[in-house]
This record gives structure tokens, sequence and C-alpha cells, in this order.
């Protein structure tokens, strides 16, 4: 049955992100021939429209406000996005921007959302939310008492669609006034690859003993190579202050899906493992052949790290 | 500046996965045998938050709220021992099985009921259920602006500012109060209660309400109330076929593993 699925968008350098275009990939398997929206706030909006590929309909503002985001400013036109359309179902990305529309558009809409959703269904009419809960230890699925259902849809989720962008574009309202000021705004230095773009990921964990441990993990990045490898960390390694936030994987953290995750003195956390078990092979070295992490992994190295990882960057320079 | 923390008690996260268990009747955990129920580490960070507040200035006071059973007192006493000075237990039969929506229906209603809340802190997720959204919900129930994620919160002239991490970068917001906070990890780790200070917690005052109290219609909460609604709670399936790599040294160890990838195609 026809079903009308709003997605709310984000732009990345003028263009749909990743996750917006899975979303969209998302909402066409579950649209069937029901309208596919797609919300885009912020300056080169209605021109990035035509790469939303699976959308059936765009509703946009070009207003350079939204570009930064403020929540409020966002909710106000969403909220028109929906008065315009007539949704079932409402597909946010969980990022920092979905995390906080999820739950504030499902109160001010007299709904309910479920957040990180790694999938969602229409069975017949009742939609279906499913998503890791307990850091990962348990799967929960939800039904909804009320309508739209929302869900935020965690990245790498689902697999973004070929084709047509949408066929009309409806304008939004600009942004207003907000009540959150913004003081001031550092980019992080944007150095190199984006840990989402990394086709390896070396991680580093508590069992590295020290912050220098990830020197030598550097090696080993700078070994297979800066244009398609690049460092990640547990939670557990930021919150001791051995290396930046940004480089945090896991539940609260980035979301990875490489071809290949190298997880160093990683314990195998399950909120650890929520951002990186979409990897196609995962490489556990660890002291401990019982560490959790050996549940995920494909091979497991048992030893020292500090013994082996030098081994591996020679191996590898060998061959 | 009159703040509240709110604070929920779960079943330990640090649960290793082995000693996880699931009724499947009722879709609830089973707690651990000898595992006692914890504060969500993110709402003691966002105690932390207030705290940090409350030394920064003079006439700062905290309120601790949780909505649970009467074994949610203890989670209270933790944050009155860490330094909070009221505390608030939500309790009622009515709020039982409720959804982020019925929780934060009844923490608002709490909130206007102490009626001189300035700024309320809540963790950014409970570390059970992971949603995220019981801050948010009461932010918009309140009409309050709201920040979230926070990675520090300062009190400046009427509002807060708050530091936090947006994609790559990091942004710094004010708002004008009353507001909500939600706090993350990177705030830092809350501290530890000492014995002086539990025995001190021990006198602070503990109020109960429950849904008459605060003016609520039962209809609205709880298991009645919800919007979201669990079906089914269960294991993950997890892969458990790693293949250890042998080797009698680390570079024979180092070699093997290289190998095995260049032979899948992996590098």
């Amino acid at each position: 049955m026809p079903r009308n699925v709003l997605v709310v968008g984000e732009l990345n350098d003028g263009a749909p992100s990743a996750t917006t275009r899975e979303l969209l990939g998302a909402a066409c398997g579950i649209a069937a021939s029901g309208e596919v929206g797609v919300v885009l706030l912020g300056a080169g909006a209605s021109a990035a429209a035509p790469a939303c590929a699976g959308a059936t309909r765009a509703y946009t503002s070009d207003d350079a406000e939204y570009d930064a985001f403020r929540g409020d400013q966002w909710l106000r036109a969403i909220v028109a996005a929906l008065d315009l359309g007539d949704a079932d179902l409402v597909l946010i990305a969980q990022s920092t921007a979905g995390r906080e529309l999820g739950p504030r558009l499902a109160q001010r809409r007299g709904t309910a959302v479920a957040m990180d959703c790694t999938q969602v269904v229409d069975d017949g009419g009742t939609w279906r939310a499913t998503r890791p809960a307990y850091g990962g230890n348990a799967i929960a699925t939800y039904t909804f008492a009320t309508r739209p259902a929302i869900a935020t849809v965690r990245p790498k989720s689902f697999a973004a669609v070929e084709g047509d962008g949408p066929a009309t574009i409806t304008a939004l309202p600009g942004a207003g006034e907000s009540r959150t000021r913004i003081v001031s705004r550092e980019p992080a230095a944007a150095e190199g690859l984006r840990l989402e773009d990394a086709r390896v990921v070396v991680s580093g964990g508590r069992g590295l003993g020290a912050a220098d441990g990830f020197a030598l993990l550097q090696q080993l990045v700078d070994t297979i190579g800066r244009d398609r490898a690049v460092l990640g960390a547990s939670r557990a390694a930021v919150d001791l202050g051995w290396c930046a936030q940004s480089m945090q994987v896991g539940l609260t953290g980035r979301v990875v899906a490489p071809d290949l995750y190298i997880a160093v003195g990683i314990s195998g956390a399950s909120q650890h493992m929520s951002g990186c078990s979409g990897a196609r092979t995962i490489i556990a070295i660890n002291r401990d052949a019982d560490a959790s992490i050996m549940d995920f992994a494909r091979y497991g190295v048992i030893g020292d790290y500090k013994q082996i990882v030098p081994e591996l960057i020679a191996a590898l320079r060998g061959g | 500046m009159h703040l509240v923390v709110c604070a929920k008690q779960i079943p330990d996260p640090e649960t290793p996965a082995s000693a996880f268990r699931i009724d499947a009747a009722t879709n609830r955990v089973v707690p651990a045998p000898g595992l006692p129920l914890v504060l969500s580490q993110f709402d003691g960070i966002a105690a932390e938050a207030a705290l940090r507040i409350k030394e920064g200035g003079t006439g700062h006071k905290i309120t601790v709220i949780s909505l649970g059973e009467e074994q949610a007192a203890a989670a209270i006493k933790q944050v009155l021992a860490m330094g909070a000075d009221e505390g608030v237990l939500l309790r009622d039969a009515a709020f039982e099985d409720g959804d982020s929506h019925t929780t934060a229906t009844a923490l608002a209603a709490a909130i206007r009921k102490l009626g001189d809340v300035d700024v309320v802190c809540c963790g950014r997720q409970a570390a059970d259920w992971d949603m995220g959204q019981v801050g948010l919900i009461l932010a918009e129930l309140l009409d309050w602006p709201v920040a979230p994620l926070a990675q520090s919160v300062e009190a400046v002239a009427g509002g807060v500012r708050v530091r936090r991490g947006v994609g790559d970068g990091f942004e710094t917001i004010e708002t004008s109060t009353p507001a909500v906070v939600t706090v993350s990890n990177e705030l830092g780790t809350p501290r530890y209660p000492r014995l002086p200070q539990i025995m001190a917690a021990a006198k602070k005052p503990i109020v109960t309400w429950g849904a008459t109290d605060l003016g609520l219609d039962p209809a609205k909460l709880g298991a009645a109330g919800r919007r979201l609604v669990l079906e089914r709670l269960a294991l993950p399936t997890k892969g458990g076929n790693v293949r250890l790599i042998e080797g009698d040294t680390p570079a024979e160890q180092a070699a093997a593993l290289v190998a095995q990838l260049r032979a899948d195609r992996v590098l």
C-alpha cells in the first residue's frame, strides 16, 4: 500500500549528505507508490534538491540562517513541510541535528519517535522500528500508537538509490528568530580523510595502556596509506584523554562501516561495537582471547600490541 | 539559581554480555544476580555539570528528581551525596511502563510544582535504552530553550553558555534561562562521594510525589499514555566465529595475518 514518507535531509558542502541519500533509499523501499518528500534547509538547498535521488517532492529554503543548525528554526520548517504534505512516516538521520529534532518534532506533533533505528518496516499499516538497546546488548522492536511514526536512522543502515530527483520543489519560509545564540564555532582542523569515508579504520582502546600507543597506530595507518586509512578510538580512550573526541567510534560517537576495522586493545563493549559492527572485516588485536571483541571479530591476534603492530607494519611494508 | 538534575536508576551497563538476560514474556531485562541497580552514567555527569555551576557562585541550589520505584531513592541519595541539596522521588503505579513522553510529562509537572527552576540538567541519554529523548521532550513541554549534548556548561547573566560538539567541530551557544541542558560524557568524570558526604546526604530531605500531587491524569501516564510501544526485546545474534591467527612469535602472527588479508583481498 502506498505510504507517504518525509525525509529530513542535511546538506554537506552544498550536496545532500551521505546519510540523507541513505534515508531516501530507505524511504523509496517503504513508500511503494507513495510520495517521498525531502526537506532541505540552508544556502544552496534548492540547487541541491535535484541530487535527492528517490524523492518525488522537495521542500526547500535557501535561507543561509539555516546553515548553522538551530533546533527551533529547523523544527518550524519541518512542521511547515508536514502541514503541506501528509506523511505517514518521518525519517531523520541519527546525527547531531537529528538527535535533537526527533524527540522535539515528535512532541510538537503529538506523536512518538524511535531513535537510532537500524530497520523500519510497514507491516500492513503497523509501523515497526527496530533498534539496539542496552548499549547493543539487546535489540528492541517498537510499534507506534500515534501518527505519523517518526524514526531517526543510524547512518550506514540503508543503501542509497540511483534515479531521478524530485519533480516538484515547494518553498519553505525563512528561518526567523532563534532562542539559541551561537557565540562561536570552531571547525575541527579538516585534515585528511573522514572516519566515515575511510576504507580502513585502526582504532585504539583502553588496552593501549597510554596515549602514546596512538602514535604506533598512526604508523600503521601511514603504512596502509593515509588516502584510505584513518585512526579511531573507543570511548574509554577518549575519556582517559588519550585522543580527540572526534575520533570516537560508537553509540555516542561516530558510526563507521569500513572494509577493514582493526581494533587494538579494545574489549568490545556493546556501545563501541554499535559504531563499527557494519565493518566487512574486523580484526581484534588483544591480550585477552576471551574479550568480547572476539565475538564480533573475523580474525583475532592474541598478544601484546606493542610487539604485534610493529611486526604488522614490517610485514605490510615487506609485501 | 535553582538547578534540577534528572536522574534515572538502571541495570548496570557494565554487566558482561554473558550475564545479560531478557525475560521474553515481559520484554524486560532480568537484573544480573548480585549486581545492584546504578545511577545512569550520563545522569551522574549531568549532576557534575550542575555541581560545577553551584560551586562557581553563591546562592545556587540543586534539586535531584528521579522517576522510579522505591529503590530509585538510592540514585537520588547518590546525587545528594555528590552535593545536591534536596531530592524528589516521583513514584506512582500510574507512572510504570511508560515511554519517554510520559516520563517527561511527569518530570515537567514536578518542575512546574517546584516553581522557581532556572536550569534542568539531564544526561544526554539513559545508558539502558539509549533513546536520548526525555530532556528534549521536557524542554518542549515546558516551552523552554534546550542546549543538547553539552561538553561544558556555565552560568552567564540571564542564561547558560554551553560548548558542544557538532559534526566535525565544536560550537559555543547561549540561551536564556529557564532552560534545559543535556550533558554528554566529554564534560568529565562525576565526582565520587566520600563517606562524610554520604552520611550527610542521609539527612537531606527527599519528598515523594505521585500523579495526584502533580495534578496529572493517570490515563495520560505510564502504559496508558505511551505513544511508543515496546513490542519485543531480544538478544542480538553474534558472529562468534573468530579465527585466531596462529604463530610462535609476533612476527609470525603478523605475517600470517597479512597473508590472510591479502588472500581475502581486504588489503
